[in-house]
């Protein structure tokens, strides 16, 4: 495939009358710059944007005091839900000290077919869309966010930033690289292929629901 | 898939005589149009926004060569391989050679244009691989054994009887089956049956919308989680994406992301925006051993600096279609191969040639609505007209609209022959039309008039009536 | 103020009235209506249909026709967009032209929007619900979206009702209705049905290609709306037969 891509590169070349494959100034300069779009704006704050953009595409939330009232908030969703006290966690740190009940069954892995609910912690949140982005790792294995019927997601207030392009930024200075898989989600999985009705649930998550944590 | 563009009048005919489809149509169109309105309306800095994208996408397609380069680069130093391919053969060669090599069975596949343009599917069936569409539209057709008929909604042409039909057929296991009557039903369904096939499968393909060239990442949008559960769980991760997706930042992706859900569905933003960037590393819990991706040129380069250069810029959204009065009426697969709508008639000549696909430009009223709706500002009804102008150049135009035009140009160079032949045409229209204003049917004009009467002339000309003012008045 | 005024040929061969309504409500504005007489056909359905030889043979003439004039005013979106989007377009590589055919743009203005901006005082009558169907010429090329209706306010008793979908073509797209008869019909049948559903009594329209494929529709429909160019409302002749109407 050496050939086609010189063919490729060469044919772009000539049509963009490049003469040469350094980089040309522009392209380094825009590729340092990073520079942003318009912004849109809105008036209210970012939790409550964040929030209303949330409960618009479908999700649920609860809201934590300190991170003890995880366990609370996880075993009202099981109840809600009618769920059994069964759920698969992933190995972060914010996760790793919690006090379960001992008679529930909680495993730190990544997700399999048979899981029920997920348990994962975000990266950050998305004020702009109601979003939450999670990055692929040994703290948050990716599989959690899709396989279980029931996501949960916790999400310390603090880490809401207002746009795409905030988290970002939140990313390339406290993890300088790209994980595997940056997921933005928003809302449960859906699907609109069977007559455009939006059916919640097509392959992934059919309920999400955000622990968002204050302080 | 072996076009049938060609045959564009004969398939519209069959499209309109098509009660179930037209059902269909009906439903979907309002829907589209509406969604995209409401979204726009919610987010007023749009315009903004879409001069900002349009500025991304000529800013990146004027450097493509060098963002290419870069991403190349960038995909290689975090572990992954690009693989370039001129043709659609040596695309799918590329793609079976990484099937062979991973010694795979089963390919689970998330929705590609791409992959419809090079017929992936069709090379792996016929290298013996079991390939299974997992966007549930996709699905659909798949197992219809039909093309898309809308590049974001595949199966936008099927009523919900037919897709439970469908899955009856084929999923109908004795004692299990329970009739599929709604939508949640058939969802479900879907979902239980392409779960096993997500888990089972050792290769997972998917598009892309975007390549991130400073990152070497690709970004795909759905809102099933199709496409990331393809990515996820099998052993190697292949990306189809033509050469036309890279763009230099993740802020310019951001950009095109907010035009990209708004014009498509009226969302904001996709339930799952996904930016992939190599393999698994070595402490990751899950993610794909192996992470390539295969970039298509398949003619792209060749347009690139000509007359169709911007339709480079188009992000696949469909806005076009929802809002083209043709494509509402016929639906997308009268158009014969894999893009349908206002950009297939564009892509399609460029792609399949000029001499199959020369129907397609002409099946357009150059209303330009499909313009007014691009977030990408593509002077779409400029490139139909392009290619009705190759088709005129090249001699393929039919004989009978070249004569009809030759004879009007000639007249119309000449005001007196002009004037004279005019004043006969509507003074004999007038005395056919017997005073009753319009006509039922008329000698050369059946086209019009099988639905519609036409309007007789008021009689005499305005060119002659104003002479006799002037003189008389 | 001297006017040139293009009259199209569907108004000329089809519709002279179209062509005295332009020419009172111009006169109303105090000028002197110049109708030149080399005038035939813009080249519209030569360039669109792929033969721009003879699109740029058509324009030639009719540029130099039109020069000199400081003002040129077509009843017509489409004939209009022709000569103020495309015939700089058409020139593009002919330097000389091309100055000819920009200069021609400039001065070129299709009439409800040239009548609207030289605050034309409308002294008509007409009692009814009327409805303005926009081509997609003078919507999307023009942008004339709001003058006609600003003219219509203003005739005396009339009511003006809005047509769903209105952003949607009418299916004529010139040569598109013999080329592809099937699908502009049902383009055309959806139009007629949007007009019926509007509850107008009479239609409208700054283009005579759109009126004559609705028009025609309508009356295969048996419905009761009339037809006319905003023109002849405006200018009060409204009793004279609508589009497609026998005499009586």
């Amino acid at each position: 495939m050496v050939d086609a891509r010189a063919a490729i590169l060469g044919r772009l070349a000539k049509a963009l009358r490049h003469d040469t494959a350094a980089d040309a100034p522009a392209v380094v300069q825009r590729l340092n710059e990073k520079a942003r779009g318009p912004q849109p704006q809105w008036p209210e704050s970012m939790r409550e944007r964040f929030l209303a953009k949330l409960a618009k595409v479908s999700a649920t939330h609860a809201e934590l005091g300190s991170r003890a009232e995880i366990v609370q908030a996880v075993g009202a969703y099981l109840a809600a839900q009618n769920l059994p006290n069964h759920l698969t966690a992933a190995p972060h740190s914010l996760l790793n000290e919690v006090a379960w009940p001992n008679d529930w069954r909680l495993e730190q892995r990544r997700a399999r077919g048979e899981d029920r609910l997920g348990l994962a912690v975000a990266f950050c949140a998305i004020a702009e869309t109601g979003s939450l982005m999670l990055l692929a790792g040994p703290d948050s294995p990716t599989t959690l966010n899709f396989l279980p019927d029931d996501f949960l997601c916790l999400l310390p207030e603090s880490r809401i930033v207002p746009r795409m392009e905030d988290a970002w930024a939140l990313l390339r200075q406290e993890r300088g690289a790209m994980p595997r898989a940056a997921n933005i989600v928003t809302g449960p999985s859906r699907t609109a292929d069977v007559e455009q009705t939006i059916q919640l649930g097509a392959h992934g998550p059919r309920r999400l629901h955000v622990l968002l944590l204050r302080g | 898939m072996k076009p049938s563009s060609h045959a564009f009048a004969e398939n519209a005919r069959r499209a309109l005589h098509d009660a179930t489809l037209q059902q269909a149509l009906a439903k979907a169109g309002v829907g589209f149009v509406d969604k995209r309105r409401g979204a726009i309306a919610g987010l007023p800095e749009f315009e903004a926004l879409r001069e900002a994208g349009r500025a991304i996408k000529d800013h990146s397609l004027a450097n493509l060569d060098h963002y290419l380069a870069r991403f190349e680069q960038q995909v290689t130093a975090g572990g992954g391989q690009v693989h370039w391919a001129e043709t659609p053969a040596q695309a799918c060669a590329a793609v079976l050679d990484i099937c062979q090599q991973a010694g795979a069975r089963m390919i689970a596949k998330g929705k590609s244009m791409v992959g419809e343009e090079i017929a992936v599917n069709d090379a792996l069936e016929a290298a013996g691989y079991e390939v299974v569409e997992t966007d549930l539209g996709e699905y659909i057709i798949q197992i219809a054994h039909e093309p898309p008929s809308h590049i974001i909604a595949p199966a936008v042409h099927k009523t919900r009887g037919q897709i439970a039909a469908l899955f009856e057929a084929l999923h109908h296991r004795p004692g299990l089956t329970r009739p599929l009557e709604t939508v949640p039903q058939i969802v479900d369904e879907a979902r239980q049956i392409l779960r096993d096939k997500f888990l089972a499968a050792d290769v997972g393909i998917t598009g892309a919308n975007f390549l991130i060239a400073e990152t070497g990442s690709t970004v795909i949008v759905t809102n099933e989680g199709n496409g990331d559960l393809s990515a996820t769980l099998p052993r190697v991760h292949i990306v189809l994406a033509s050469i036309e997706k890279a763009v230099p930042t993740l802020e310019d992706a951001s950009v095109l992301l907010r035009l990209l859900a708004r014009s498509a569905t009226g969302q904001e933003i996709t339930s799952y925006t996904t930016f992939f960037t190599g393999p698994r590393r070595a402490d990751d819990l899950d993610g794909p051993e192996e992470f390539h991706v295969v970039l298509v040129d398949n003619g792209r380069s060749q347009m690139l600096g000509g007359a169709y250069h911007e339709m480079l810029r188009c992000i696949r959204c469909g806005a076009c279609l929802n809002h083209c009065p043709v494509y509402g009426a016929v639906g997308g697969h009268a158009y014969g191969w894999v893009y349908p709508g206002p950009m297939g008639a564009v892509l399609t000549p460029l792609m399949v040639g000029l001499k199959e696909g020369r129907p397609l430009p002409n099946a357009s009223t150059l209303c330009g609505r499909c313009e007014a709706v691009c977030p990408m500002s593509i002077p779409l009804p400029k490139m139909l007209r392009e290619h009705r102008r190759r088709e005129f150049v090249q001699g393929l135009t039919p004989p009978r609209g070249r004569w009809a035009l030759a004879a009007w140009a000639y007249g119309a160079r000449r005001p007196w022959l002009y004037r004279k032949l005019g004043r006969w045409m509507v003074a004999m229209l007038k005395l056919m039309s017997g005073g009753r204003g319009r006509f039922r049917s008329l000698p050369f004009a059946g086209a019009w008039t099988a639905a519609r009467d036409l309007p007789a002339p008021q009689g005499g000309t305005f060119m002659d009536q104003w002479q006799r003012r002037k003189h008389h008045g | 103020m001297r006017i040139a005024l293009f009259v199209s040929c569907l108004v000329d061969l089809y519709r002279p009235s179209v062509g005295f309504a332009a020419v009172k409500l111009l006169e109303g504005l105090g000028a002197e209506v110049v109708v030149p007489e080399g005038q035939t056909c813009c080249g519209q359905p030569a360039f669109n249909s792929g033969d721009l030889a003879a699109a740029r043979d058509l324009a030639r003439p009719l540029i130099d026709t039109l020069a000199g004039f400081e003002h040129v005013v077509v009843p017509s979106g489409s004939c209009a967009g022709m000569l103020v989007k495309y015939y700089p377009e058409l020139f593009a590589h002919e330097p000389e032209w091309l100055a000819k055919a920009r200069t021609l743009a400039r001065h070129s203005r299709e009439l409800s929007a040239f009548l609207a901006e030289h605050g034309a005082v409308i002294d008509a009558r007409h009692a009814g619900r009327v409805a303005m169907h926009d081509s997609c010429s003078s919507r999307r090329e023009l942008n004339v979206l709001a003058e006609p209706r600003r003219l219509l306010n203003a005739v005396a008793g009339l009511e003006q009702v809005d047509i769903p979908e209105a952003e949607t073509c009418c299916g004529f797209g010139g040569t598109f209705c013999v080329k592809y008869p099937d699908i502009s019909a049902r383009m055309v049948s959806d139009k007629a049905e949007a007009v019926i559903n509007s509850g107008a009594d009479t239609l409208v329209s700054g283009d005579m290609g759109c009126l004559l494929n609705i028009a025609g529709r309508l009356k295969r429909m048996e419905s009761p709306v009339r037809v006319y160019h905003i023109a002849e409302l405006l200018a009060g002749m409204t009793d004279a037969p609508g589009i497609g109407e026998g005499e009586r």
